[in-house]
């Protein structure tokens, strides 16, 4: 018999990667599912009342909101993503249908990025060398796509030492490679 | 050059790709219109030294389109608004 199959991560590893570089911290989570949201044609009342009624957050513009069991991010005007625990939300989009009907499109996403959590006492050097966003001058819970190493990345901000980010999975070595690179030029 | 995006506020320009005219927006049916309108909507271009208005694509960020008016003399960005937005006010649904 051959040995049953296993889930490998974005990076082929059996088990997600937990670096630490200097003063970084790198820890690949592999316990969070995806899913897009995106309000149909003028439903965006009903996709709020949905929201509200489940404890869904849809944050505004460039914001990141936690709720009970999802958190949710801004990604383009009418459009989210949502988090949810790995564990109890494995079916995240199934789970997410019935709660927004023909109001909205909802896609899974969960294995199409490489989820990332960046800490450090400070992590403004090395998003400084990284990307475009002024990590000193954004607030906390604040929620961009940019672009990092040529590569479209959502980049979530915690805290000054707290990021979150989710890269394209197909191009997940790329990126870790990309940070590792920063993080160790730091010294 | 920054861009103040009406979501996102200022943005460096590099996130943006460069469509042109915003009169682009205007396309004419062609089976409608006739070949001349088709033909000047497709090929004819102002090039205003001054103000213009042009289509500019947030690629590196929420994708959006953009109206943006600028200064072509001297760089200045006066405004900028989504092109839906534009787009609703001329009266269209998409």
């Amino acid at each position: 018999m051959a040995e049953p199959l296993h889930a490998l991560t974005a990076l082929g590893r059996p088990e997600p990667l937990d670096e630490t570089i200097g003063a970084l911290r790198l820890t690949e989570r592999i316990d969070i599912a995806l899913a897009s949201l995106a309000v149909r044609k003028g439903r965006e009342g009903d996709v709020a009342a949905a929201a509200a009624a489940a404890g869904i957050p849809l944050p505004d513009p460039a914001r990141h909101a936690a709720g009970p069991t999802h958190a949710a991010f801004w990604v383009a005007p009418g459009m989210w993503f949502l988090e949810a625990p790995f564990a109890t939300h494995e079916d995240i989009v199934a789970r997410l249908r019935p709660v927004f009907g023909d109001a909205a499109s909802i896609t899974e996403q969960t294995d199409a990025w490489i989820c990332l959590d960046l800490s450090a006492p400070d992590l403004v050097p090395l998003f400084e060398r990284l990307c475009a966003v002024d990590l000193a001058a954004v607030p906390e819970g604040h929620a961009t796509r940019t672009v990092i190493e040529h590569l479209g990345c959502y980049l979530i901000v915690h805290g000054r030492g707290a990021v979150r980010l989710l890269g394209p999975r197909s191009s997940a070595a790329s990126l870790v490679h990309a940070l590792q690179v920063a993080a160790a030029s730091l010294g | 050059m920054i861009i103040p995006h009406p979501l996102l506020g200022p943005r460096d320009a590099q996130e943006f790709v460069y469509l042109g005219d915003a009169s682009l927006m205007n396309r004419p049916d062609g089976m409608t219109a006739g070949i001349e309108a088709f033909h000047d909507w497709l090929y004819q271009r102002d090039n205003p030294a001054g103000i213009h208005r042009e289509l500019w694509y947030h690629e590196q960020g929420d994708r959006s389109w953009l109206v943006v008016t600028r200064n072509t003399l001297t760089h200045e960005i006066l405004g900028a608004e989504l092109a839906r937005d534009v787009a609703r006010a001329m009266g269209r649904t998409k």
